[in-house]
């Protein structure tokens, strides 16, 4: 017989006690771990929103020009030589090192056209990458489903005098108006939005794109590092990251985070007084025990060992049964808390975390009352003799 | 181990001891003042009423409680000059104790228990298998060796409680009260098996307050109020 099988045989033979004793830190550990990942879970989810959420890296030929215009006022400029990008180049952006951020890539052709004896700023789009990007856009009318579709902008519509169904010449093709886009505040208001290639042809721009807005992910968003690589890729190309747009949205993540991990820090504080009272009560129990180790010649050391062997033990039954029940609540809990949410998945360092915690609760509440039994005289343990 | 004395005459010397116990603001002395000596291979008997102190000088002479004042000496040597882990070594060479109330432990067999003081020392299982089984045997509880404790009878309690005690092959037995929870016959059984053990060479110092059981040892020392009244 060697300590070991001492503390083996109490594992094994006091089922009940073990159970209780592993139910209690099973109990502290799950919550903490469902806590963090339902916050986990609600993070991404918070960040993907915020990713799907408009572009926030624009890229347009570079043009020596100064931007005469202020609040929407234009006054004038000139430019010198811009060349457009070539449609059959932009897939180029999604060879960039850090393409697992690129989101939606969006490309625009621009120009001017005659519409019913006005001039309208014409924007070509594809519409399967644009609809999802432009969340905001709340159209009258019906999505674009042919290339022979528009959108027009609600200030558009009412200076040509448009409404859903009416038919638009433009250059030797003849559009629908399917959709008015309502008001936005924006540049949008006063266009005429349709198909890319539709839109190239009438402006006579085949295989040419003005301007390519692009969507990054910004977990972990390396977004100056993106700008750079994009510049790098495309030499003829001005490349801005939206800085602000993504500044707003990582606060807005960052905040959640934060009052997660208040909650958590909580959390993890009454599991842990829950953990150590109820190992501490379950060593204190054993005080008489301790005793008869004592008499019969075992040190302190000895009857340490037994104990925080047993301790480890059940720690670690605990934080794996805690992590592996914590997960399964937050993957069954998270759908009633985040509609349409997905659950983050499985992390294996918030485990082997949950494991550590659980051991050293377990140790550090096993510790006091075994060093305060095994330091007592054997008699007074006993309090037979 | 220390402090080992000149003169060797006795296993154990007695010298001088008193136990006081401080309750509130009172002090209360289980012993008063005790003094005797037990030569190698002695069987004695210390009788007397229950709160007599016979009990504690039991727990004394086991280096289990420190006394207030006084000395023991076991093979010259002063227990209490140990330090409490020293102390833990010398219990686990030199005494094996009985408890009045078995002490067994509830989630270890009946094998399992008479092992657990094999549990420190260096001995292989193997040998810890065949020492562990002879007591067994002279107990006469072979066939119950895989039994947990609460499957037996108080007399087989007993009984393991006694292989536990010398499995290890101490030279000196305490024992408290060993028949003081068994029915005559059972008794009589276990007085039987200490007397054999006493004619093996082993050491006994039994603490009773039943005369009957007084008979088998060699000398009886009548204790009460804390204090040797004959010898």
């Amino acid at each position: 017989m060697k300590l070991y099988h001492i503390s083996c045989n109490n594992l094994k033979r006091r089922k009940g006690k073990v159970i209780f004793l592993v139910l209690g830190l099973v109990l502290g550990i799950s919550t903490i771990v469902t806590l963090l990942s339902i916050t986990e879970s609600m993070t991404r989810d918070i960040e993907d929103r915020l990713d799907r959420f408009g572009a926030n890296i624009v890229m347009v030929p570079k043009s020596e020009n100064l931007a005469l215009s202020y609040g929407g006022i234009t006054v004038g400029g000139v430019n010198y030589a811009v060349q457009e990008f070539a449609e059959k180049d932009i897939a180029g952006i999604r060879e960039i090192e850090n393409r697992q951020n690129l989101g939606a890539v969006a490309p625009k052709v621009l120009g001017a056209s005659q519409v019913m004896g006005k001039q309208v700023l014409l924007m070509g789009v594809d519409f399967a990458v644009e609809l999802p990007l432009k969340t905001w856009w709340h159209l009258d009318g019906t999505p674009p489903a042919t290339s022979g579709d528009l959108i027009v902008g609600a200030e558009a519509a009412s200076a040509l005098d448009l409404a859903i169904g009416n038919t638009v010449p433009l250059g030797r093709r003849t559009f629908t108006v399917v959709a008015i886009l309502q008001p936005t505040g924006a540049a949008e208001d006063g266009m005429i939005i349709g198909d890319l290639h539709g839109v190239q042809e009438v402006l006579g721009k085949k295989g040419v794109i003005s301007l390519v807005e692009i969507a990054a992910f910004c977990r972990d968003c390396p977004i100056t590092e993106m700008v750079l690589q994009l510049a790098e890729k495309f030499p003829t190309a001005k490349v801005t990251a939206l800085k602000q747009a993504v500044m707003a949205k990582m606060q807005s993540v960052e905040l959640f985070k934060a009052f997660s991990y208040g909650i958590a820090a909580l959390v993890i504080f009454i599991g842990s007084l829950l953990v150590f009272v109820t190992m501490m009560g379950a060593v204190n129990e054993r005080t008489r025990e301790i005793g008869i180790f004592r008499a019969i010649g075992f040190r302190r050391g000895h009857v340490m060992q037994i104990i925080l062997l047993e301790a480890i033990v059940v720690g670690f039954l605990g934080g794996f049964l805690g992590f592996v029940s914590g997960n399964l609540i937050a993957w069954a809990v998270l759908p009633l808390v985040i509609p349409n949410g997905t659950f983050a998945g499985v992390n294996l360092s918030l485990g082997g975390l949950a494991i550590l915690l659980s051991i050293s609760l377990s140790l550090l509440a096993s510790l006091y009352p075994a060093r305060k039994g095994s330091s007592l005289d054997p008699s007074e343990a006993l309090r037979a003799l | 181990m220390q402090t080992r004395e000149n003169a060797v005459r006795h296993l154990i010397e007695i010298r001088d001891i008193g136990k006081d116990y401080q309750t509130g603001a009172n002090t209360v002395s289980a012993i008063r003042h005790m003094k005797f000596q037990v030569d190698d291979g002695e069987f004695i008997s210390i009788m007397g009423q229950s709160g007599s102190g016979k009990s504690t000088l039991l727990a004394v002479l086991g280096g289990l409680n420190h006394p207030s004042r006084g000395q023991v000496l076991v093979d010259s040597l002063d227990v209490y000059g140990l330090s409490s882990e020293q102390r833990a070594d010398f219990r686990s060479e030199y005494i094996g104790i009985i408890f009045q109330s078995f002490q067994l432990i509830p989630y270890l067999t009946v094998l399992e228990n008479i092992k657990l003081p094999m549990a420190i020392t260096g001995i292989s299982a193997k040998e810890q298998d065949g020492m562990a089984h002879s007591v067994l045997e002279k107990v006469g509880l072979g066939p119950k060796a895989e039994r947990l404790p609460d499957q037996l009878s108080g007399g087989e309690q007993e009984r393991v409680a006694i292989a536990r005690a010398i499995v290890n092959r101490p030279p000196i037995l305490l024992a408290d009260e060993p028949t003081g929870s068994l029915d005559s016959e059972t008794a009589e059984g276990v007085m039987g098996l200490l007397r054999q053990l006493n004619k093996e060479g082993l050491t006994i110092i039994m603490v009773t307050h039943n005369p009957d059981a007084c008979r088998h040892g060699d000398r009886t020392i009548l204790v009460r109020d804390g204090l040797c009244l004959a010898q």
